[in-house]
């Protein structure tokens, strides 16, 4: 499955505050459902998300099963240097997806 | 003096007779008796936060299974090692209007197939793979994509020629009452569209966004998969996927959607 | 696909939320309560204030400057947008530590912890919720002056019309 689609604006000037948007491929499986048999569908969650920017955190969440399916998340940075943002996201089986989107600041 | 008014009289009932006739036009067909002008799409019957899901790319879901579509259309695959780009080269132009005129008679299979069959005979006879199931991550990548070429662009299906019987086939389902609840699509399509059941307006059942992520399934699903939902709400056994029932019903659907465009990958309640 | 057990909306609507007083009364006076009640039991608006407890601490929680926008009707309780905003001029000495949701008739209260920072700009964060049926969402901020501001909006869950799979 594609990983995930990113929106931010690749240009920014110096002090500019923009919004990056992200929507993340995964099924949220809450551990409350279950299954055709009455088998509870064990929990699979994303949980943890975190922005760096040039490798310094400037967002981080944690996020529970009252997360929607295929996780959309938006928040804002202040736009400083150019550089690359780096967005990095794990799930409660310990697996890690990242994406990287280039940043150029004028 | 008598003979003139014979003769007025009778050229009245002729001009009479001629003014009904210019002025209904058009009888409209069994199964697709919406009038134009009212005809909409499901888009029209949910929620403006769910719209704003469809219209942002980033926002709708579906736009994941899109590109996992594009990275399989240039994945080879099979014995023949061959992929959907070898044959088809850029999607956005060999499947410019192909899913707005899906479903179609195809000679090679001698009825009418959807978009699922027809990727599916392709991978069976040019790619030398096993074909996809129906709600495989693979299959609604790959209509979800195709799909997508066609989006904006108006249905338009054929149902003349060998299509025909299909298609009148497809109307039947759609008239006939099923279920425990004994109730045919019209009914609820064609009848009570935008009245409420269980608090939500009742859409015209068109299908003209499928593949659709539905918030219900919390994932991307076909229009059979749909349709079978349907059955099931009416508390009818549903038809195996890929059953020519659904694909003969995708058809008359299709048919009564024309004129509406392509919303794949739409969102849906 | 899968039929959901624990489907959104139904049962708990018409029960509303249930105090622990009110549950143990009840049991007390001998009365079998359905399960759709016990349910919104465990999820109470005390389980939501445990959960809130444990971000403020000793400190005292403020009505104010958290904004919720989010529908007042969700047709679909598995997919509920919300946009938080805090009024902040996210400065180094003046700004947005985290934003804690809360969903006070989920089984589990917590939706999502935020961690912000001068670094973010503007303290405004969306996402969409999973939410059981219709509730009362609260936002806590924390502040870099130590203090807690709180908003909250309330929502109403529609279920889809047709029963599924």
């Amino acid at each position: 499955m594609a990983k995930a689609l990113i929106r931010m604006p690749a240009e920014a000037k110096k002090g500019e505050v923009i919004e990056i948007k992200i929507l993340i491929s995964h099924p949220m499986e809450t551990g409350y459902r279950r299954d055709a048999m009455g088998q509870p569908i064990p929990r699979h969650i994303v949980n943890r998300f975190v922005c760096r920017y040039n490798g310094e955190v400037v967002f981080q969440a944690e996020l529970f099963p009252a997360i929607a399916a295929n996780p959309f998340l938006s928040f804002f940075t202040v736009a400083t240097d150019s550089g690359e943002v780096l967005l990095q996201w794990t799930d409660d089986q310990g697996h890690t997806e990242s994406e990287t989107v280039r940043l150029t600041v004028v | 003096m008598a003979a003139r008014r014979r003769f007025s009289a009778f050229s009245a009932a002729l001009l009479l007779l001629g003014l009904a006739v210019s002025v209904s036009g058009q009888r409209p067909e069994r199964g697709d008796e919406i009038p134009p002008e009212d005809k909409r799409s499901g888009y029209h019957f949910i929620s403006r936060e769910t719209q704003a899901m469809q219209d942002d790319d980033l926002a709708n879901p579906g736009s994941l299974w899109v590109l996992e579509g594009e990275e399989l259309w240039r994945k080879g695959a099979g014995a023949a090692g061959k992929s959907c780009a070898d044959c088809h080269r850029e999607a956005a132009t060999s499947m410019k209007g192909v899913a707005a005129r899906s479903p179609a008679f195809a000679t090679r299979a001698g009825r009418v197939i959807n978009l699922e069959q027809r990727i599916n005979y392709c991978r069976v006879d040019h790619q030398q793979a096993a074909p996809f199931a129906y709600e495989s991550r693979e299959l609604l990548a790959l209509t979800a994509y195709v799909g997508h070429q066609s989006r904006g662009m108006p249905m338009r299906v054929a149902i003349d020629g060998p299509a025909r019987p299909f298609f009148e086939a497809g109307r039947t389902v759609f008239l006939t009452r099923s279920g425990q609840f004994n109730l045919s699509c019209a009914q609820c399509h064609e009848d009570h569209w935008n009245q409420q059941l269980r608090g939500l307006p009742i859409s015209q059942g068109h299908g003209n966004a499928y593949p659709a992520y539905r918030l219900e399934w919390q994932t991307l699903g076909s229009l059979q998969r749909r349709l079978r939902n349907c059955n099931t709400a009416v508390r009818a056994e549903p038809y195996p996927y890929g059953a020519q029932e659904y694909v003969n019903l995708e058809l008359f659907l299709a048919w009564r959607a024309r004129g509406l465009p392509v919303e794949t990958p739409g969102v849906r309640r | 696909m899968d039929p959901v057990v624990n489907s959104p909306g139904e049962g708990c609507r018409a029960m509303g939320s249930v105090s622990r007083r009110q549950f143990i009364l009840a049991a007390a006076g001998g009365l079998a309560l359905p399960p759709a009640l016990r349910r919104a039991a465990e999820a109470s608006p005390e389980t939501a204030a445990a959960a809130i407890k444990a971000i403020l601490g000793e400190a005292r929680l403020h009505q104010g400057r958290v904004a919720l926008d989010m529908p007042p009707i969700a047709e679909n309780g598995n997919s509920v947008p919300l946009t938080v905003s805090v009024d902040s001029p996210m400065t180094a000495a003046e700004h947005v530590r985290s934003i804690h949701i809360f969903a006070q008739e989920n089984p589990l209260p917590n939706v999502a912890h935020f961690a912000l920072g001068p670094r973010a700009g503007k303290a405004q964060v969306s996402t969409r919720m999973r939410l059981f049926t219709s509730q009362t969402i609260v936002a806590v901020a924390a502040l870099s002056d130590g203090s807690f501001w709180s908003g909250s909006a309330e929502v109403i869950i529609t279920l889809a019309a047709c029963i599924e799979e």
